[in-house]
């Protein structure tokens, strides 16, 4: 059997499944951010098959490229705000951290 | 069954298993390290699909910046003491409905559409395309290069102040 649009698109929509499953699920920050990473990975992995099997070769690697860039920026900032985080309120469990709403 | 296939189903597998470690672990350095071995099989994905150039900066960017910097923040905010309990779970079983049905009817949609294909998808053209991804970053793609940069840019100096001011206010 041969190895066609479909099946890199599959390992996209798994990779895309298991980061909204962590994202909803887990109560750690960190995990939160783990999760958009493999969310990002599906999006890079979908737009270089469309690249590759559509015939345009290199404008989904300049999309995919673009999305690292601001996967590295997101993945900087974010970790700075979830450090702020635990050093004010001593912990990173997304729900506790709720004192906006009293 | 060629190499090719052999290939990728290799990466497949480690892609997708190391994934469901990350997803379902409950220790968080777990999670961690396997999500190294996700952005290398991502990274060998990357190859299959012509992208040579993509997947160096995948290892360059993800494993050695962003992973690092996950397992920066893993190491600074877990407290040693509770570390199982702070990584739990919530919802599991609504959550385990909601994305199945997500990853059903996204398959499902993949499988039932007659994607529009060009290439014969047999065929392995393996061509470098780092020229024509730099000549593409200063000719076509120049604005959103820029744009990038000054992200970039911004990115640091706002990480650096909110990681900083705090530790000066806490010092003193």
């Amino acid at each position: 059997m041969e190895i066609t649009l479909t099946h890199f698109l599959l390992i996209s929509a798994v990779l895309f499944s298991l980061g909204v499953f962590a994202v909803i699920t887990r109560r750690n920050a960190i995990m939160v951010l783990m999760g958009i990473e493999l969310i990002l990975n599906s999006a890079n992995i979908n737009f270089l098959a469309f690249s590759r099997y559509g015939g345009m070769n290199i404008e989904g690697q300049m999309a995919a490229i673009f999305v690292i860039i601001l996967a590295a920026a997101e993945a900087a900032v974010a970790l700075a705000i979830v450090l702020n985080i635990y050093k004010r309120f001593n912990t990173v469990n997304v729900d506790e951290i709720s004192i906006l709403k009293d | 069954m060629n190499l090719y296939e052999i290939i990728f189903y290799a990466f497949a597998v480690v892609t997708v298993g190391s994934a469901c470690v990350v997803v379902f672990s409950k220790n968080i350095i777990y999670s961690a390290f396997a999500l190294l071995f996700t952005f290398f099989g991502v990274a060998g994905l990357y190859v299959l699909l012509n992208a040579d150039f993509l997947a160096v900066t995948q290892l360059l960017i993800y494993v050695g910046g962003i992973l690092v910097l996950l397992l920066f923040g893993v190491m600074l905010t877990s407290n040693v003491v509770s570390i199982n309990v702070k990584s739990g779970s919530l919802h599991i079983l609504a959550a385990v409905i909601a994305v199945a049905l997500l990853a059903g009817s996204l398959s499902g949609i993949i499988v039932m559409t007659d994607w529009f294909v060009t290439k014969s998808t047999g065929e392995i053209t393996l061509q470098t395309t780092s020229k024509e991804i730099g000549t593409a970053l200063i000719s076509t793609h120049v604005l959103p290069f820029e744009i990038a940069s000054v992200i970039l840019l911004v990115a640091v100096v706002g990480a650096a102040m909110m990681a900083r001011r705090e530790r000066s206010k806490t010092n003193v």
